[in-house]
This record gives C-alpha cells, structure tokens and sequence, in this order.
C-alpha cells in the first residue's frame, strides 16, 4: 500500500541517477557477483567476508582459550594442524602472541569495523536516504576490494615461517619497530603494516562516500530529522573514520621508517640481546599518542554504527517511536566529539604529567553522559512497548544490557587513579570486550536477523536464531563477568601461563570455566554462521513487501530490488521514521502525508 | 542532464572531505613534529636553497592548472591541453627539485635515514615525502584526465573531472607552502 503512495508522490529530483535504473538486465556473473557496484552487493559482500574473518578470529580465541584454561594438558591434533607452533601438542608462547595480536586485529578492524559499517552503511544509506545507490558506486567497490586486498595480505601474513605479528593488536614500538626482538617483528610485522594501510584506505574510500552520500543524495522531504536514526549513526561513524585514520596512517608511516629506513621516531636508547643500539632521541610514546588517536575513536566507530541500528530495531519491534529522536542525535554527536578529546587515558601509567592526566579523566567520564542519555532513552522506549520478541529484539535488549554492564566498569578504568592497579589487567580485558566486543555483536546481530528479509528476500530461522540469543548472552556473561574479579586481584592480561604464579595460580579452574564458556559460545556462532547461509537458500520466504511493519523508506522497494531499487520513482518522504502507534494506527510509513487533523509529535 | 545545480556535486564534496582526511593525517604528523621538537635530542636545521625554488614552482603550477580550467570552460580546448601539460611537468619538476634537495640536505651531513640520523631530519624526509605522494597521485589522475581528451571517440565537455583535480593540486600546493614555512619557522 505504500508504495502506491511512493509512487504518486514521488518527484524526479534525481534525473542525474535514473540511468541506473536499467542495468541490471545486462550484467554478467562478475559484474553483478565480484565487482559489483550495487550498493546492495557490496553490502553482503563486506558482510560475508566479515563473517569469514569473525570465524577465523573468534577460532583464534578458542585456541588462547584452550591454553589458558588447560596449561599443562596437550592435545597432539593441535601439533597435525599447526606443526611447530603447536610443539608436542601445547601452543608455543610465539604461537599464543601472535593468536591474541591476530584475534584482536581481525575483530576490531575486519569484523567490527569493516564488517560491520561495511555491511550496515552500504545496505542501509541509499535505502532509508532514498537515494538509487551511493554517490560514487565505482568508490563503494574499490573500497570493497581494497577490503579484500587488506585481507588477503593480512591472511598471508599466517603462512609466513615466522609467523604473524605478535605485539599485541596496538602493535607498540620498540617490539614492533625493532625485527630482531621477536619472531612476530619480522616480515610478519610489515605484512600486518601494509595489510593496514590499504585498510585504512579502504576505510576513508568508504567514508567518503557514506558521508557524500548522506548528506546530498536524500529523497525529496527527507531532511536531516527525518533521517532514521541508524543514517545518523552511519553518518558520526564516517566522519569519524574519515579524521581518525589518517592519523593512524602517519604513525604507521613513521613505524615503516623506523623499520626499515634507520630512522629514530620511535627508538632511543636501547640495548638488544647485549647489543647497544645506535638509535637515539625517538620516543614509543609518540606513537601511542598517534595510535590512539585513531584508537579511541576507533571504539565509537565500532559501537555507533550499532547504537543506530539497534534504535531502530528496538522502536519497530516495541511499536513505539524511539524515545527522545533529538537527544539521540545530540549524544551521538556528543560520542564523536568527545572521542577525539580523550585518547590520553589509554597511556595514564606512561608517566604522563598527573595534571593533564586528571583533564583527560575529566573528558572521558563526560561521555558517561551521552551514553546514560542514550540508555535511559532505550530503556524508555521498551517501556510500556508492545513489544514482538523476534530475535533481532531480543539481541537489541541484550545490546542494552551489555552496553550498561561494560558502561559502569568504564567509570573504573577511566579514572586515573584506579588504572594504576587496573592498567594491562583482565579488568580492562572484560570492559572493553563487554562494552564493544559483545555489544557490538549483539546489534550487528540485530541488524543481520532484522534485514536478512531486505537482503535475501528470505527470513533466518527464529528457533536457532534464540537459540543463538541465549546461548552467546549467558556465554558472554560467563566469560567475562569472572574476568572483572581476576582483574581485581591484579591478574595481568596477555600472560601465556598463569599456573606458575603464586598470585594466580588459585584462578586456574576460574580460567577454565571461561574457556569453556568460550568454546561453547564459539559453537554457537556456527549455529548463527549455519542458519545465515542455509536460509540464504532454504529460508521462508519472503511474501509481503513489509514483514516487520515498518515506516523506513527500504520496505518501499521490491522484495529482490534490482539495480536502482525502486523500479518507477524514488519515494517522497513527508514524516520522520518514528510513527508508531498514533493516532490508533500501529505504523504509519515515512511515505504517507501529514493528514489535516492528525496530532503532531 | 541535470536538474539541481544549486546543490555541490557529490564527487566535489567526496574531494573535500577526502582532504580534510589528508588535513588530520598531516596535522597528526606535524603535531608529533612539534612535540619531539620540545625533547631532548632535537638537531636545529635550516632547509636548503633548492626548497624556495621548488615552491615557487609548485605555487606558478596552481596558476597554470587555473589557466587551463578556464580554458577548458570557455572550450578552447587546445590551450587546455598545453597548460594541462605545463601543470603536469611542473609538477614532475617540483618532486625532481624535492628529492634534490633531500640529498642536499643528507649530504651537508643532516643525516635523514639510517646510521646517526636525527629524528629532526627524519621528520622532513617523512613529511615532505608523504607530499611528494600526494603530488604523484595528482598528477596520476592529470595524466589519466589528460589522455581522455585526446580520444577521438567522445567529445568531452564534462568540467567535473577537470574542476576536482585543480581543486587537489591547489591543495597539494598549498599543503606544501604550509609545510614550507612550518619547517622555516619551527626547525
């Protein structure tokens, strides 16, 4: 029904892009398949390969996992698969390095970043803006395929016989400027280097595009307050990207001089197995302050992206409007401004001058703020909702929780005075994982069930689909709430045994436990992996245009929309997202006009 | 062919936000610059001679690549091409001139790489560098627009292409007279 309205009230503002509109009648395999520039397949193709890479890295986990909770057991098929880095069946401490670099690199950067914003800003900007595709199409793909680009050397970097980089996913000189301090500095350090770079570069072709697009391209009616709140998630997270990895970049650049020109950016004063070296007048410092200022902002680009997303899954399925739209979009912007103001508390014990210590202390509890405001406004919206427990809403419910106990415990370390006990211990672990690991998660989770429909024009399983809820909820408490007391008693993160400790070794079954929450919650990943790619071809299909009763402008479009995604006019848009349950009617679609007597909001 | 001009072209917009990013990744470098310049170990330095050179050339370039887009305006389309080409060989002349003047500079023994060398000199290998790449993919996308005009099948009047790339090099140019007088000023 909507549509028919689309379709009378929509004006051709958007000539300039009609001619994409026929092509695809003509596209081969490649063009449509590999390289694409439909927004649509580029979309499931960031999203496919993210969960390729999720695979590969959560498998990482299990295998650290294996070694911190079963120090002294030994399981001779790890030694079959892994040959010397798994010596008579016991991952080696290079191994287990170059398995926590790894696992933290491909999930923050590959999974959560690319995969995630990938997947969600190239599916959702053109259909919620109404635009026919993104600014430039040509970009989209090459931002894909420099995606895959970074993969491929990130992967290669796997099979080389010293392995991959193994300095953690902060990769901090002198360790990772310096080839000869361990195995993990060598050629699979550059590798990682390089691997990033075109990352980086992916990323900006990317945000470029996303940011272009939102901006100029909305349909007739659409402006900015109408936009869902995901666009303005899209829309933070881009601008985001876009100041913050160029800075990343440079501090790679002078990394790679460091590496392999002699330069001393990073490197002064060292002595290497009893060599002096001649490096003189760096400071490591300098490139922590580089890294994190990419790397803070890096974490509210991991989290926005899903703080849209789950707004709005959350208001559809509570039949509600969100709660308090503008002040969502005012402590978004809040989030984005203050990440760039409190990269500092990541280096509290570098012997950083206490006095400016504190102002970053001040800075980081403030964004405390726009977080409560964005809870309390969730909280709200659930309250009283009609609520459809469909299993998209039960992961936007379990992002909530997640987010509030992750939250809290950023109160802890973001003191200044307390990160000199909790500084590099599993306290620090269990937050971050909490609050943008898990969480992030959980609203890409919600984004994949609620849009699977969009994308394939079939719906995932809901039994495996709360099966998967379920399991990965009580999993990820189990795994990281006993993490918060290790980090208490001063377990520090990264050890590759901790049975040998005096301090510790009481926390070897506690170790256990996790991993075997962790193993079990990996297991139910594959369930997740399983019913995506089986309902890809064997789901119920889709049979009405708009399954969830929605208002945003991607329900418009055909179930499978070709190339251009309306087939007549793109939509005119006369009201914001958010009409649920007014006026006694359940939804009212953005497409539908203001009405003379209807209340307004 | 199209409807609203009052609107900035999308791939304009791209063009600026693509330069704010390349903004924060030199602001990033500069602040690392100005921070390792208050530490212990800093090596004060004056730039050589051949620098003021190369940035009157870089700055005469912004005039020339101006020059063609207005001829390519006005559709006289063989000056466009002559100053097209002017703008490209300044160009190459401009990095020739930069990587003389990064031997010059090693070789009044302010070692920049390798054995001895001081963060300081580093710091204008790394920086200056970086734009000499950035100057590069200018002139890459110069060249690509540049044999466009020659083909025989389509006649091209489409200004976007020419309008982004002079709004890049008038970037690079004045990014580089901003690193210029940085290292003048802050050595």
């Amino acid at each position: 029904m909507s549509n028919e309205i689309a379709v009378q009230h929509g004006v051709a503002s958007h000539e300039v892009h009609e001619h994409h509109d026929g092509h695809h009648h003509h596209e081969t395999f490649i063009t449509k398949y590999v390289f694409s520039q439909d927004h649509k397949m580029i979309a499931k193709q960031f999203l496919i390969t993210g969960i390729i890479w999720a695979i590969i890295g959560g498998l990482m986990s299990v295998l650290f996992r294996i070694q911190l909770g079963y120090p002294e057991a030994t399981f001779p098929w790890l030694e079959d698969i892994f040959g010397h880095w798994a010596k008579d069946g016991k991952i080696q401490p290079e191994f287990f390095y170059a398995l926590g670099t790894m696992h933290g690199t491909i999930l923050v950067f590959f999974v959560l970043t690319a995969g995630l914003s990938g997947t969600f800003a190239n599916l959702l900007i053109p259909y919620q803006i109404g635009a026919r595709d993104m600014a430039s199409p040509f970009m989209n793909m090459l931002s894909y395929w420099f995606f895959v680009l970074a993969s491929i050397i990130l992967l290669s970097s796997l099979f080389v016989q010293t392995g991959p980089a193994s300095g953690g996913w902060t990769v901090y000189p002198p360790l990772s400027a310096l080839g000869d301090a361990s195995q993990g500095s060598k050629i699979g350090m550059d590798l990682w280097l390089v691997s990033l770079a075109m990352f980086v570069v992916s990323s900006l072709l990317g945000g470029l595009n996303y940011v272009s697009t939102i901006l100029n391209m909305r349909t007739k009616g659409m402006t900015m307050t109408r936009m869902p709140l995901t666009i303005w998630a899209l829309l933070f997270t881009a601008i985001l990207g876009l100041l913050s990895f160029p800075v990343l970049f440079s501090g790679f650049i002078l990394l790679l001089f460091d590496r392999h020109l002699g330069t001393s950016f990073y490197l002064s004063d060292i002595v290497l197995g009893g060599n002096i070296l001649p490096n003189e007048g760096g400071s490591p410092i300098l490139y922590q302050h580089l890294f994190w200022f990419l790397g803070h902002p890096e974490v509210y680009i991991i989290i926005l992206p899903t703080m849209g997303l789950v707004s709005e899954v959350m208001s559809i399925n509570a039949r509600k409007p969100i709660f308090g739209y503008m002040a969502m979009i005012a402590s978004m912007f809040a989030i984005a401004l203050l990440a760039f103001l409190v990269w500092a508390h990541h280096m509290f014990v570098t012997g950083m001058n206490p006095f400016l210590g504190s102002v970053f202390v001040l800075l980081t509890l403030l964004i405390a703020v726009p977080s409560a405001i964005k809870v309390f406004n969730w909280l709200t919206t659930l309250w009283r909702g009609n609520i459809r427990f469909t299993p998209g809403m039960l992961f936007c419910v379990g992002f909530v929780s997640m987010f509030i106990s992750g939250g809290l415990t950023g109160i802890f370390v973001g003191n200044s005075t307390l990160d000199i006990h909790l500084h590099d211990t599993y306290f620090v672990i269990a937050h971050f994982h909490i609050v943008m690991g898990v969480s992030a998660f959980m609203g890409m989770f919600a984004g994949v069930y609620h849009w699977f429909p969009k994308m394939y024009g079939r719906y995932m399983n809901n039994t495996l689909g709360y099966i998967h809820f379920w399991v990965t909820l009580i999993c990820a408490y189990v795994i990281f709430w006993p993490m918060h007391y290790e980090g208490f008693a001063g377990m520090p993160r990264r050890y590759y045994d901790y049975s040998g400790w005096e301090s510790f070794k009481h926390f070897v079954e506690l170790n256990r436990v996790i991993s075997f929450a962790a193993i079990v919650s990996f297991l139910v990943q594959l369930l997740f992996v399983f019913n995506f790619f089986y309902s890809i071809f064997k789901g119920r299909k889709v049979t009405t245009l708009n399954p969830w009763n929605a208002n945003t402008l991607e329900w418009t479009t055909p179930i499978n929309p070709g190339h251009g995604n309306w087939p007549g006019e793109i939509p005119e848009v006369h009201r914001w997202a958010y009409d649920y349950g007014k006026d006694g009617k359940d939804f009212i679609p953005q497409t539908e006009p203001v009405s003379k007597d209807e209340s307004t909001h | 062919m199209t409807v609203e001009r009052k609107k900035i072209h999308p791939y304009k917009f791209s063009l600026w936000l693509g330069l704010a990013g390349i903004i924060m990744m030199f602001a990033g470098l500069t602040s690392a610059y100005i921070v390792k310049r208050s530490q212990p170990g800093w090596e004060s330095f004056t730039l050589p001679k051949i620098f003021i050179y190369s940035t009157l050339v870089i700055l005469v370039s912004s005039v020339t690549v101006q020059v063609a887009l207005k001829a390519f305006r006005e559709r006289l389309m063989a000056k466009y091409r002559l100053f097209f080409a002017i703008t490209a060989a300044l160009g190459l002349l401009f990095i020739s001139m930069q990587i003389i003047g990064f031997y010059q500079f090693h070789a009044s023994g302010k070692r920049m790489i390798g054995l001895g060398s001081n963060p300081a000199y580093s710091f204008v290998l790394a920086i200056a560098g970086l734009h000499i790449v950035h100057i590069l993919g200018g002139l890459v996308a110069l060249s690509i627009v540049f044999f466009k005009a020659f083909g025989r099948k389509t006649r091209n009047y489409d200004v976007v292409p020419v309008e982004l790339i002079a709004t890049y090099w008038h970037f690079v140019d004045i990014l580089w007279v901003y690193l210029f007088v940085f290292f003048s000023l802050l050595h």
